[in-house]
């Protein structure tokens, strides 16, 4: 493995962990952010391009502000730190998961190859074969579009 | 003969690499790629201000700066100066980090733009396979940059003007995104150079640019209002509206900073307009047949000048919206008219050439414009204007 | 280390990290970011998968990523319309607070 792959691999797993232990709100988000572009950096690296900044356009551009948005109209800045307690549980949880995942994986093996995604390629085969999903996730975004305005609208005084 | 001065760039790039030592070739020609583009454009900032206060000074039959230098030209090496020696000043209870961070995340992200941009033949930094995607990637990184000012300065106008800025990018995001859908689609690729390519040649005089199609006109002036609205020009300057919230997103800096925030704006509103003369009007090519010999990179700034001179003229015409009309300009007007955009462009692609595609393609367009037009100026379309005037 | 094993290594740390994360942390919204890393893990996984797997030539792993990039893009416009929904009645985003179901 070359060593962008582990650069990129250090910021994202730094973004997350900053992401899921900073006490102010926007800085998590400004983690993420990180992380996020990590993430998108490591599918650069593995080759595909599209995909890396389809990530960004859509998570920097569109769900992190999206998550900025939802702090700053709930007026949750700052938080008390988390109970110690609550983090212990967390990591009973998350560490034994991880230990699991890890030895599932150290005990496969692979054959590495060298494909290329070009962005016509993708095109083509989504227009033939995948048609009928890329329909239903159209309409799944328009669903949940109409959906998150409904929901988020203000309530009507007259309904009490 | 034309084409060595077409190419003078390109080849004294090509001997520099090669007499360089072999060990620091690919380093020699990244710098030489890039240092160029940091070079030019600041440059190019520099004469838009003093051509944007000289200009709008006309428009308003004042003289404008016209003590530094001959008939003031040299104001913006003053202006320089002036920025670079003036303290620095943070708020006390600014988030220092991210304070400090902002600025240099906008001008970073405005300078990655430009990577993809093809300023003239073979005058490309990073030829992408996506390179359309890369652009709209980065410009949604600005966004974040534009709040992290905002919001670190912990002052209720900059978050004022941050959220103001963040709401309207997102909003007109859409409609840009979708105006260069059209491009891509008649192109058939993501990628500026082969974008550039698909629109050389020349019919007569005539080239064969995106922008001489109905649905390439549509979606070129939707296109260029989008990127007035998302390099925050006015009449889309409500992020900054001096009016009402003193400097929006920017009030808390000073000095060399609120430098580097006037110079990422500039720097995306030319990087933006530079797209749209890559997807619509042609890239590098000459606009007419009997001009190619003029080189390639003369005719990108060119029109990349003439853009920034409709971009001043509308700054001195046109007043500011409000929020709510910006919104709804974003929502009900600008998005469908993209679509019916879309619509047409798939028509072309599948039509004959000939009158009756001219007619068919441009029907719906012209059709969309008027019934949604219709509908938002709510019904009193056709009669004649009244004006009402303060007593 | 072979490069498949890397990438699942780092996914599977990413995961553990959005999941400790998301039974942690107290406001709704963390949550939610929690959420997000898993489903950019398991992404990671499938791109991972799709280079180093065999028939790369399906790209069968990059559309499912791209199909599950709109959706999570869905789900976190769901999500945080949710939020700002429970705010407004119980004014409040903190999950622990949030302990009737009787409005």
């Amino acid at each position: 493995m070359n060593s962008p792959f582990f650069i990129l691999a250090a910021l994202t797993i730094f973004g997350a962990s900053a992401a899921m232990t900073l006490r102010n709100m926007v800085h998590c988000t400004l983690a993420l952010s990180i992380c996020f572009i990590g993430i998108a950096g490591l599918y650069l690296n593995l080759g595909a391009q599209f995909l890396g900044l389809a990530q960004v356009l859509v998570y920097v551009g569109a769900v992190v502000i999206l998550i900025v948005f939802a702090i700053l109209l709930t007026r949750s800045g700052e938080l008390p730190s988390p109970r110690p307690s609550r983090a212990v549980y967390g990591i009973i949880v998350a560490a034994p998961t991880f230990g699991i995942l890890a030895w599932a994986m150290l005990t496969g093996a692979t054959v590495p190859v060298q494909p290329q995604a070009h962005i016509d390629q993708i095109g083509r085969v989504m227009m033939h074969h995948y048609l009928l999903p890329l329909e239903i996730v159209g309409l799944l975004l328009t669903a949940a579009l109409i959906g998150a305005v409904v929901i988020a609208m203000e309530e009507k005084q007259s309904t009490k | 003969m034309t084409q060595a001065v077409d190419q003078v760039f390109v080849t004294l790039k090509h001997s520099a690499v090669f007499h360089s030592p072999t060990e620091l070739q690919p380093a020699v020609s990244i710098l030489l790629s890039i240092v160029p583009v940091l070079v030019v454009f600041p440059s190019l900032f520099a004469v838009t201000t003093i051509l944007e206060r000289k200009g709008l000074a006309r428009i308003q039959n004042r003289y404008g700066p016209n003590r530094v230098g001959p008939f003031g030209f040299l104001q913006p090496l003053a202006d320089g100066l002036k920025s670079l020696t003036k303290e620095d000043i943070v708020p006390a209870s600014a988030d220092k980090l991210v304070h400090f961070l902002a600025p240099l995340l906008l001008v970073m992200t405005a300078f990655l733009e430009y990577s993809i941009l093809p300023i003239g033949r073979n005058m490309i930094v990073a030829d992408l396979d996506s390179g359309v995607v890369f652009f709209f990637a980065v410009s949604a990184a600005m966004e974040l940059s534009i709040f992290m000012a905002g919001w670190s300065s912990r002052n209720k106008y900059s978050l004022l003007g941050a959220m103001r800025a963040v709401a309207q990018m997102i909003s007109y995001e859409a409609p840009l995104i979708l105006s260069s859908v059209c491009v891509i689609m008649a192109a058939g690729s993501l990628s500026t150079v082969q974008i550039v390519e698909k629109q050389a040649g020349y019919s007569g005089i005539w080239p064969h640019w995106y922008v001489l199609t109905p649905w390439g006109f549509g979606g070129f002036a939707l296109f260029m209002i989008a990127a007035t609205a998302e390099s925050n020009r006015s009449p889309f300057d409500l992020p900054e509206g001096e009016s009402e919230i003193i400097a929006g997103y920017f009030t808390e800096y000073s000095g060399f900073k609120f430098a580097l925030f006037f110079l990422g704006e500039y720097l995306g509103m030319f990087a933006i307009t530079g797209l749209g003369i890559t997807l619509f009007l042609g890239g590098w090519a000459a606009p007419f047949s009997f001009l190619t010999w003029v080189p390639s990179w003369i005719w990108f700034f060119a029109k990349l000048l003439v853009l920034i001179g409709v971009f001043i003229w509308i700054r001195g015409t046109l007043p500011r919206l409000r929020m709510d009309q910006l919104m709804n300009f974003a929502w009900k007007f600008m998005l469908p008219m993209a679509l019916v955009v879309i619509l047409s462009a798939g028509i072309w692609r599948f039509m004959p050439a000939g009158v009756l595609r001219w007619l068919v393609c441009a029907a719906p367009i012209l059709a969309g414009y008027l019934f949604i037009g219709r509908i938002l100026s709510g019904g009193q379309g056709l009669e004649k204007r009244i004006y009402r005037f303060a007593e | 280390m072979n490069p498949l094993t890397a990438c699942l290594l780092l996914s599977a740390l990413l995961f553990s990290i959005g999941l400790g994360g998301a039974l942690s942390r107290r406001s709704a919204i963390l949550v939610l970011i929690g959420i997000e890393l898993m489903l950019n893990a398991a992404n990671l996984n499938f791109i991972a998968f799709w280079r180093f797997g065999p028939h790369p030539e399906n790209l069968t792993g990059i559309l499912f990523v791209i199909f599950s990039i709109a959706i999570a893009a869905a789900e976190a416009a769901v999500g945080l319309a949710l939020i700002l929904a429970v705010y407004r009645h119980f004014k409040t985003s903190d999950l622990s607070r949030l302990n009737s179901m009787k409005g």
